[in-house]
């Protein structure tokens, strides 16, 4: 007896597995440009991060009764290799594997597993870090690329050490390895009063380093080369669409543009705004992920639009120094509403045939 | 503003039109290049009463009745209908219901017609050499009695659609030799092999819907087709407004509303046919069953059938009688074991999944698969959760987003999926076919639909109950006062018996048609609120 099925009777062959590996492996330029700057310690960071996301996921799916199946569809391990890229190189093992056990909990599992989710589950793990430890979180390691690094992270001992003592076990001061991020240097001198250029004369700042990803920052945000690179292999893979990185890059280049031609003491060019923070990466890999994200071409040009006046508002006028993560989670609360409003013109309902003939 | 921007961006020439969205699929047309052949007569031929769209037909027939190929057999009751004739000459041995092509296996009323071997025609019907000097009428009353229906897989009668309006005049009529399925090769052979005889069928069509214009629309991995049409009609006079027109490949181009706006740039309104933009659509096989009718007197009774699929040990296009089993068909083929494979009545995109052979060919047959089981694998497996990437909405040919309507029709908010167009799907299965998560959504829209309609069904016969209802309470009201206004009166006047009772009679019966005319009123009153 044959089973009844609905046509049709062909598939193209793209899979959940396929689309989620296809992410992970566009994010290998900015992993491997994380190593390149932090060593090994970005090599734990990533390694623990992706390997207790998969170890939550599978605890949850199993008090749900669910098959362990679901694991293979990578979607936890990219949470994981996500949520690492955006931590600071500096933040203890422990609090990496609490982000991780946020993300997919809170970020994915509450709301019943991949594809219910409303936030974006790295991004939201990384909000929570954020706001409960503050300190760990904007402290910035110097990276290897510095003049002169404090400590050699190519060692694999020293960077056990950091990673699971903390840097105390090293003797080290915090002060001796660590370095103001480019953004929270701008912000920090222009609460002074400082304006944009001078502070980043100050900093040292190159507009090639920043590009190349040479400053410090999260471990997989510094490199706007590298992810703009898995940008590029997402879209010709046709993993993503060039609407929301596009719409979400102009503006904020357009608000920046405007403004600092209007105030440059007070406002940062569109140069350094694009450059810097996670603004790359939330552009090509977080507000793009497709879960947390309108479905319509118009809906995801708002959203981008929405999501590039946030952060160039809460970095212009917030109090934090970076505002692409809350931009795209405040984003993600709308995208029902952005779904509902911007459905694409339908077949047949836009003809100049009379209704009334 | 967006519509008057693309009219003007076509008008200068900047924008080639194309519908939007579509996927492609694998060609698989591995029988393209076989010549057409005559299936052999099947011993006995099974006809159903319903193979269009629209009403089924009664058997005009009784076992034991000797019949002629292209005798009419069972006529049809009602407009959107046509009749059933004799694929070949034979006795009738049964009429009883039998399975049909559709994936429940249901059966429904069919003549059984014992082949006697001869073959003989039925020649009461007169070819029209001159139908260029033929009323249209005519000539369209000879496609509905020749039993045309479309034969794209559609198969709505084809008469309705061969009408000269006044208001909707014809300006163009479109040859669908498009064939975007996957697998299929029917249209393609008909071309090669049947070019001139197309192109009689066309010139008869102008003829009949008074159009200037044609296009033989032809997808270009099917470039031999368009040369061969390309050369019958350079050898033919006055179809110089004739053109062939090479899309490039895209699923579902073939399909009637695509095909318009990819020839046109014109949308065929929600709800409206083809004629409301003023174009006529017509597949080739259709064109070719009228000349047929017209210029043969020949009823519709053999078309050609792609036989094809990778279990099939030997694939080919054949003219088959309507009414062949299919069991019949495949085995002329090679294939005789049904157990490790499956059936497709049509394209393996919008065909229909077989539960087994034992069913006949009928008028919408444009191809038999049988594929490996195997080859579902990948195809039928578990769904997974939806991960809205949205490749479902950049495949859907109506622009639809079809994430957001399967989610509503398996919640049942049928309201709310109506409100998103769920009848603008047109079912192309485009959708299903790039999500990565496997998800059978044309599955949940076709039962998105059964059930709305089946919630109209109640809800119009609650409505004329309710109506039946109110309007008897009224009448019984009615009458009561009337009976009380009589007594009074009787008690009034102490008039004669009969005089009065005749005239209260009377009122009753005016009073009762007020009544029911009351009962109009409410229910216009209340249709209209139901359209507010």
């Amino acid at each position: 007896m044959l089973v009844m099925l609905s046509s049709p009777h062909a598939h193209g062959g793209d899979s959940v597995r396929m689309m989620m590996l296809t992410v992970v492996l566009a994010l290998m330029p900015a992993a491997a440009v994380s190593v390149y700057l932090f060593g090994w310690l970005a090599v734990l960071l990533i390694l623990v991060c992706m390997f207790s996301c998969l170890a939550t996921e599978a605890v949850c799916l199993k008090l749900m009764g669910k098959s362990l199946t679901t694991l293979l569809d990578n979607s936890a391990a990219l949470t994981g290799l996500l949520l690492a890229l955006t931590l600071p190189a500096l933040v203890p093992w422990w609090m990496a594997v609490v982000g991780s056990v946020f993300a997919i909990v809170l970020g994915k599992q509450v709301y019943g597993g991949l594809g219910y989710n409303i936030f974006n589950p790295a991004l939201s793990a990384r909000v929570i870090l954020l706001i409960s430890f503050p300190l760990q979180m904007t402290t910035w390691l110097t990276p290897m690329s510095a003049a002169v690094p404090p400590v050699n992270l190519y060692d694999l001992s020293t960077c056990l050490t950091l990673f699971f003592a903390g840097p105390d076990a090293l003797k080290l001061g915090l002060d001796a390895i660590t370095m103001a991020s480019p953004l929270g240097h701008v912000k920090t001198e222009w609460t002074q009063g400082v304006p944009v250029a001078q502070a980043l004369s100050n900093y040292h700042y190159s507009y090639l380093n920043a590009f190349l990803g040479l400053e410090t920052g999260s471990i997989g945000e510094t490199s706007v080369l590298a992810l703009l690179l898995g940008g590029i292999f997402l879209l010709a893979r046709h993993s993503i669409t060039w609407h929301i990185p596009f719409s979400y890059l102009t503006t904020v280049g357009v608000l920046a543009a405007l403004f600092s031609s209007i105030d440059p003491n007070h406002f940062a060019s569109p140069m350094f705004h694009l450059f810097a923070g996670g603004l790359m990466l939330c552009a090509f890999f977080m507000a793009t992920d497709p879960v947390s994200s309108p479905v319509t071409p118009v809906g995801q040009i708002v959203f981008g639009i929405g999501c590039g006046v946030l952060t160039w508002s809460i970095r212009s006028f917030g109090g934090y120094p970076e505002g692409a993560m809350f931009s795209v989670l405040l984003m993600n609360c709308a995208v029902p509403l952005i779904d509902h409003y911007f459905r694409p013109h339908v077949y047949g309902y836009d003809s100049r045939v009379d209704d009334d003939v | 503003m967006p519509a008057m921007l693309r009219n003007l961006a076509q008008r200068l020439g900047m924008m080639a039109h194309g519908f939007t969205g579509g996927i492609h699929p694998e060609n698989h047309k591995v029988s393209a290049t076989l010549s057409s052949e005559p299936c052999p007569l099947s011993p006995v031929h099974i006809l159903p009463m319903k193979m269009h769209i629209g009403e089924p037909c009664s058997p005009l027939v009784a076992v034991g009745d000797h019949v002629l190929r292209g005798q009419k057999i069972a006529k049809s009751e009602g407009y959107v209908s046509v009749p059933v004739h004799a694929p070949t000459s034979g006795r009738v041995v049964r009429i009883e219901q039998y399975a049909i092509p559709h994936p429940s296996g249901m059966g429904i009323p069919s003549i059984f017609i014992e082949s006697d071997g001869d073959d003989v025609s039925d020649d009461s019907l007169e070819p029209i050499d001159d139908w260029r000097n033929t009323d249209p009428a005519l000539l369209r009353e000879r496609a509905r009695k020749c039993g045309l229906a479309g034969l794209g897989g559609a198969v709505f009668p084809t008469f309705i659609k061969l009408v000269q309006d006044s208001r909707f005049p014809i300006e163009m009529v479109v040859l669908n030799g498009i064939e975007c399925e996957p697998w299929l090769t029917t249209d393609h052979r008909l071309m090669l092999e049947y070019a001139d005889e197309i192109l009689s069928g066309l010139a008869i069509t102008m003829h009949m819907v008074h159009a200037g214009a044609a296009i033989i629309a032809i997808e270009d991995n099917k470039p031999d087709a368009a040369t061969a049409m390309r050369q019958a009609l350079s050898e033919r006079e006055g179809m110089d407004d004739v053109r062939v027109v090479l899309l490039p490949t895209r699923y579902p181009q073939g399909s009637e509303k695509q095909l318009i706006y990819a020839l046109t740039g014109r949308e065929v309104p929600a709800g409206k046919l083809p004629m409301h933009v003023g174009v006529l659509c017509l597949n080739v096989g259709t064109a070719r069953a009228l000349y047929q009718a017209v210029a043969l007197g020949q009823p519709l009774t053999e078309r050609m059938v792609c036989i094809s699929g990778d279990a099939m040990p030997r694939p080919g296009n054949l003219r088959v009688r309507i009414g062949t089993p299919m069991r019949y068909v495949f085995a002329h083929q090679g294939l005789e074991d049904f157990e490790s494979v499956r059936i497709l009545h049509g394209g393996p995109m919008m065909g229909e999944l077989l539960p087994h052979p034992d069913v006949p060919v009928v008028k919408s047959t444009n191809g038999m698969l049988a594929m490996r089981k195997a080859s579902f694998v990948g195809v039928h497996t578990q769904e997974q959760a939806c991960i809205r990437c949205g490749h479902c909405g950049e495949a859907c040919p109506a622009s639809l987003v079809p994430n957001l309507l399967a989610d509503q029709c398996r919640s049942d908010q049928f309201d709310k999926a109506e409100s998103y167009h769920l009848f603008d799907c047109i079912e192309c299965g485009a959708c299903s076919y790039v999500c990565p998560s496997n998800i059978p959504l044309v599955h949940y829209f076709r039962y998105g639909k059964g059930q709305i309609a089946q919630q109209r069904r109640e809800k119009s016969f609650a409505e004329a109950s309710r109506m039946r209802s109110v309007a008897r309470d009224m009448r019984i009201e009615q009458e009561k006062q009337t009976r009380a206004a009589r007594r009074s009166s009787v008690r009034k006047t102490h008039a004669p018996k009969d005089a009065p009772k005749a005239e209260a009679g009377a009122e009753v019966k005016a009073i009762s048609q007020a009544g029911e005319s009351g009962a109009a009123t409410v229910a216009d009153k209340t249709e209209q609120e139901n359209k507010d």
